[in-house]
């Protein structure tokens, strides 16, 4: 390849594309590097971050469904105890399942592939007769399923246990490696876990079925009338995003190595679904960032501000400061955060270019009227 | 084709909306390679019986077939991959979307890829890729959108929308093209050129064209034939020039005359 041959391939990359791939390899080297300037700080974040990293695997998982397809599931977390109940089923020595079968407890890896694939299951079998309802209904579906999963196990004990919960949980077998108490094999496996999750649905969102999603988001009628089948594309949204669900979900257990329904209620997928509006719908690295950003509130920051706040109590004597616990101002804090954002800028903190226009496009109007109305009025004149 | 060598037969279609008669048991027929016109006033349901054919609305009774087959009650999307395409009366692009995006959305059910393929990104899947998009660009170029490729719907010119429309359709690989007033809202010029455009499709393509317009003076230089209809039935048929001169439009569209 000559010289010049070089320059014209290069010329015809997009713009654009080279930076974030360095912005890519700096965030992976970063991710990476954190355990051990972790340990060098003695910040003691380890445990903390596996949550955080659960819940970005999470937040992508959602945005195929929310920010791609424009389908809004208030259910996701339904999904996610699908996934951790699935693996506990097969893994766990306390698991009636395996009691009733006769049958030795699985290994991890073959029961996460059974997890996603019950999740995606779950997914069309919760999607297939309510996906040719229009958005608001299917909301509240979703909604209702979210509720109905972490009910159903709180009142089957017998399969379950119910709220008493189960463990211990099957781990990874990867030789030379021990998945156990210590949090740095989890954190790299959750790593990677990102990694994958990033360009698997980045693939999806730049190819046929993506350009699927964003016509049937933007004009149901025309995507239909241009080939698109609306019912069938957007089930695969809704399968993929339970997919991913499920698959965290599997993670979770196994980590944790206890699952009780209390981890999977409604909270969970609305905390989900805010992370991707606070970092931007539809946009995979805002996202990520969302998931960043609101997962070390909940998981670092708010014990932090706690701790701040009661060593000021004690030291000033007062009583209010003395018992702070913004933990349990939780939902206050995120509530008042979503509304603020939705009145300031609601695209999201890093939002899709196309996105960001969906919303604007009244504004855009609006300014395009005043303008229109000042040259009436100064031709008048 | 089918057996009375028409493209599209539609038999005795009715639809109803409630006590509403929208379409009144209208036969109708489409010879291949034609340009025809469906016209007649306002709320004459006119496009309720091309989004019969689109696949929109189900017909309450009669039978719809394109090339031979059955196609009354398919849904649009499997229309659409029979054959049929169509644009909107007021223009339903991807508005968020870049021109060349309107297009692939249209490629949609021509591509084969699979997601799990996409995932893999696949040779298949790439080489695929790349051909639609050349073939994206060929017909935005072929639709006078050259150099656009990257706008974003919304902000281009309203003719410019409307071409966009038909090279959306046109990307589906139509035969049979609905075209729901293509030209409304357009001034005398650029009428002339969605005229000249909308022949050139049938003889550069072989595309079978219909038409639905509100105009009476659109459709008399292009089609070779002309269908009106009035309060969902069919009230004439045949040549521009006889139907100009059916007493029958007249009324409908002028009302009747007052006789002494």
């Amino acid at each position: 390849m000559s010289v010049e041959e070089i320059a014209t391939v290069k010329s015809e990359a997009p713009e654009g594309r080279e930076r974030k791939l360095v912005i890519g390899v700096i965030v992976i080297g970063l991710a990476l590097a954190l355990p051990f300037i972790d340990s060098a700080l003695r910040l003691n974040l380890g445990t903390k971050l596996i949550p955080i990293g659960i819940f970005i695997i999470l937040a992508l998982g959602l945005n195929v469904v929310v920010g791609f397809a424009g389908l809004l599931d208030l259910g996701y977390a339904a999904f996610f105890a699908i996934g951790a109940y699935t693996v506990a089923f097969l893994t766990s020595p306390s698991s009636e399942l395996l009691r009733a079968l006769g049958a030795p407890p699985i290994d991890f890896w073959l029961a996460m592939v059974v997890a996603t694939a019950v999740a995606a299951a779950f997914g069309v079998i919760l999607g297939a007769p309510t996906l040719r309802l229009r958005g608001d209904y299917l909301a509240i579906v979703t909604l209702g399923f979210g509720e109905i999963v972490p009910l159903v196990i709180r009142n089957t004990p017998q399969w379950t246990r119910g709220v008493q919960g189960m463990n211990p949980i099957g781990t990874p077998t990867v030789p030379g490696v021990q998945f156990g108490v210590a949090t740095e094999p989890w954190y790299f496996l959750v790593v990677a876990i990102v990694v994958l999750s990033v360009v698997l649905t980045a693939r999806l969102r730049d190819s046929r079925v993506g350009r699927a999603w964003a016509a049937i988001r933007e004009d149901e009628v025309a995507a239909a009338s241009m080939g698109v089948n609306p019912v069938s594309t957007k089930l695969f949204a809704f399968a993929m995003g339970a997919s991913f669900s499920g698959f965290a979900g599997a993670v979770w257990s196994s980590y944790l190595q206890f699952i009780d329904p209390g981890q999977f209620d409604f909270s969970v997928s609305i905390f989900v679904l805010v992370m991707i509006i606070l970092g931007g719908l539809g946009n995979i690295y805002g996202v990520i960032a969302g998931g960043i950003i609101l997962g070390s509130f909940d998981r670092i920051l708010a014990d932090t501000i706690s701790d701040v706040l009661q060593t000021i109590g004690d030291a000033t004597n007062i009583e209010l400061l003395r018992q702070a616990d913004v933990n349990r101002a939780r939902s206050l804090i995120l509530g008042l955060a979503l509304v603020i954002l939705m009145l300031v800028r609601p695209e999201g903190l890093f939002p899709s270019a196309r996105r960001k226009m969906e919303l604007h496009a009244a504004e855009e109007s609006e300014v395009e009227a005043a303008q229109q109305r000042s040259t009436l009025y100064e031709t008048q004149r | 084709m089918s057996a009375d060598g028409m493209i599209l037969t539609a038999e005795r279609v009715t639809k109803r909306f409630g006590g509403l008669v929208a379409v009144d048991s209208v036969d109708f027929t489409i010879p291949p390679r034609a340009i025809v016109s469906l016209i007649g006033p306002n709320g004459a349901g006119k496009t309720t019986f091309f989004n019969m054919i689109a696949g929109l609305y189900h017909p309450t009774s009669g039978r719809i077939v394109f090339e031979g087959r059955d196609i009354t009650g398919l849904p649009p999307h499997r229309i659409t991959r029979s054959g049929i395409g169509r644009t909107f009366q007021n223009i339903r692009l991807f508005q968020n979307m870049t021109a060349l995006e309107n297009v692939l959305v249209g490629r949609h059910g021509r591509m084969k890829a699979t997601p799990f393929e996409a995932i893999l990104r696949t040779p298949r899947e790439r080489r695929e890729e790349r051909e639609t998009r050349e073939q994206a660009k060929a017909l935005l170029a072929y639709v006078g959108l050259a150099g656009k490729e990257d706008e974003f719907a919304k902000n281009l010119s309203y003719g410019d929308q409307r071409r966009l429309e038909i090279g959306r359709a046109l990307g589906t690989e139509p035969r049979l093209l609905l075209l729901d007033e293509p030209t409304a809202g357009m001034n005398p010029q650029e009428t002339a050129q969605m005229t000249t455009f909308i022949r050139r499709l049938r003889d550069e393509r072989g595309i079978t064209v219909l038409l639905i317009e509100h105009d009476m003076k659109v459709v008399m230089g292009i089609s070779e034939r002309v269908t009106v209809l009035d309060h969902g039935t069919k009230i004439a048929e045949g040549p521009a020039e006889t139907v100009q001169r059916d007493q029958r439009v007249i009324e409908a569209y002028l009302g009747r005359a007052r006789t002494a």
